[in-house]
């Protein structure tokens, strides 16, 4: 059973300057006395009392501006960060894709990169051997998986990661909006794969800006805004009052409680 | 605009304690570090060949380099001192393998979160894991640098093996290689023990302070000629006499490191044994860990937003 609860969590970021960020200044700076401002370091506050829970089924699209802090409350849900106030407890094996590019190394060859992402989503060597051939066929990149990886275009690199990633089994899913931003062409073939692991995966967070994607995935939205949930319910309710409009009008007949007036 | 729907926004039904400074967590930690031994095996060997990839005989110049300095500085020191090379070549090569073991946690081991910032900041995993990584990474050097030993001993058999030698002149007289050399292997596995420790330790402050690992660098090489590595206590003590209450003779007794060096130089050259060596290194072993486990409770949770 996977479940996340996250409760009155807030994150607040310490920024360091090169200055404030060494002993020098814990030192000196008891000689002169406190210098008012200077004496803390300045801190961001990326979330703000934020409680959630999710259970086993969930699909959840996280939507908001650049900056709301969706990509901050996927770290705290992956347990990479830990509240700085309030608590939070995850229970099941986490799968984040966050960033496509991490991880990689790009003087090691394609395969030896696919063990090591593997091993980190929570693999092992073995389960991983097994999946190279499914996910050599996949990305169509055959025998330049034996070549570094610093060879391969970026188009190559986030196949070879998009493959990874949708031949694991996880027990809890979180995706950021990188994943959605590769080329049309492939993510149409990947889509198919994304949606077979979703279904795989006992629970599903999902940050993106394209509503078609977050239609297919998930079932019901956050709105963030500034740091904290401004909006929850189900998708089609969040994107609507995220977007001022109803951006699945086109996608499906109109559910029977709304009018049909406005539909065009 | 309406205000967070409750309909579908379940809470948690009440607060949850919070673990994240808990020794349970820490140690949680440690745990998971170790479950997760297949991957930092993997991460290390794969430092070690990312080092010399494209080199034509890759790893092998580790124990090259390791060679030439050996011979050299065995030779230069014993001709110096006036001791036997036969023996002599022998205390240095050792004194300055398990030197560099020490050495490479120390300071790859203040990098230990620094250099993993990429993963640390998209990845859930035990931050041990990356200590393992780094101590594991020095064991394989090591490993390397024990066919420079192999060799060497080979060569010197007959020097190291007779009863009795000593070091330079003047010197206690060395019991010479016999079985007491298995002990070795726990005197090993206690620094490699240790070596996580000062990844994990040295490595949350550093990443904290970022001074640490600078003011580290330049004390290396104080603290190689401060410890008996080219240089024996056979030396002092001649000089001196054997009070142990003369601050000379106290400049290597006072040193952790030579502790640590003795306890695995000592059997590997058929030195003479000393159970202080083992009770001062067992003792820092418990505070050092003591320490390491206190930094994880309370900063654990804290790195991820340092890096």
């Amino acid at each position: 059973m996977v479940s996340i609860d996250v409760w009155n969590a807030s994150v607040d970021f310490p920024i360091f300057d090169a200055k404030t960020r060494s002993l020098k200044k814990k030192v000196l700076g008891k000689v002169g006395g406190k210098i008012g401002t200077e004496s803390r370091v300045p801190i961001i506050e990326a979330l703000r009392d934020i409680s959630l829970s999710l259970k086993e089924g969930d699909r959840v699209g996280l939507v908001g501006h650049n900056g709301a802090g969706k990509s901050t409350l996927l770290r705290v849900l992956a347990g990479i960060y830990e509240p700085t106030r309030g608590s939070s407890r995850i229970v099941g094996r986490v799968a984040p894709v966050f960033d496509l590019g991490v991880g990689m190394d790009p003087e090691i060859s394609g395969y030896e990169n696919i063990m090591i992402r593997g091993m980190f989503l929570g693999m092992t060597r073995k389960q991983m051997s097994k999946r190279v051939d499914d996910i050599a066929e996949f990305t169509e990149l055959g025998d330049y998986l034996q070549m570094p990886l610093r060879t391969y275009s970026t188009g190559m690199r986030v196949r070879l990661a998009l493959g990874v990633v949708t031949s694991i089994d996880p027990e809890i899913l979180l995706l950021d909006e990188g994943i959605g931003a590769v080329d049309a062409a492939f993510l149409n073939k990947a889509r198919d794969r994304l949606v077979d692991l979703v279904k795989r995966s006992g629970m599903l967070v999902f940050a993106s800006h394209q509503d078609d994607l977050l239609f297919e995935l998930c079932d019901t939205a956050i709105w963030m805004d500034e740091g904290h949930m401004k909006m929850r319910g189900s998708l089609r309710e969040v994107l609507t009052a995220y977007k001022g409009r109803d951006p699945f009008a086109h996608l499906d007949p109109p559910q029977p409680v709304l009018t049909n007036s406005g539909d065009s | 605009m309406p205000a967070i729907s409750t309909a579908e926004a379940p809470i948690p039904a009440e607060p949850i304690p919070a673990t994240a400074r808990t020794f349970a967590r820490a140690l949680a930690d440690i745990r998971g570090g170790m479950r997760e031994r297949e991957l930092w095996s993997h991460l290390g060997w794969q430092d070690i060949k990312q080092r010399y990839r494209r080199s034509v005989i890759g790893p092998l110049w580790i124990t090259l380099s390791m060679a030439i300095t050996a011979i050299a500085l065995g030779l230069l020191y014993s001709q110096l001192f006036g001791a036997s090379v036969g023996t002599f070549l022998p205390y240095i090569t050792v004194g300055f393998i398990v030197w560099q073991f020490m050495l490479g946690c120390l300071v790859e081991g203040t990098e230990t979160f620094i250099a993993n910032e990429g993963l640390i900041r998209h990845l859930p995993a035990p931050l041990t894991l990356y200590s393992f990584r780094t101590a594991w990474r020095q064991v394989l050097l090591f490993a390397h640098n024990l066919l420079v030993y192999l060799v060497v001993v080979a060569i010197f058999w007959s020097d190291l093996a007779t009863p009795g030698y000593v070091l330079s002149e003047g010197g206690i007289p060395q019991p010479g290689l016999s079985w007491s050399i298995v002990l070795a292997i726990p005197a090993f596995a206690l620094l490699a023990l240790n070596g996580v420790w000062v990844s994990l330790l040295f490595g949350v402050i550093s990443t904290r302070f970022r001074d640490i690992p600078p003011v580290i660098n330049a004390l290396t090489n104080l603290l190689f000629f401060m410890t008996p590595i080219v240089w024996t206590t056979d030396i002092l003590t001649s000089k001196f006499g054997a009070a142990t209450s003369d601050w000379r003779i106290l400049i290597a007794e006072l040193n952790p490191l030579y502790h640590y060096i003795e306890i695995l130089r000592a059997p590997l050259i058929g030195g003479v044994q000393s159970w202080h060596h083992w009770a001062v290194v067992g003792g820092l072993t418990v505070v050092g860990w003591g320490l390491a486990l206190l930094v994880l409770r309370n900063y654990r949770s804290r790195v991820s937003y340092w890096v």
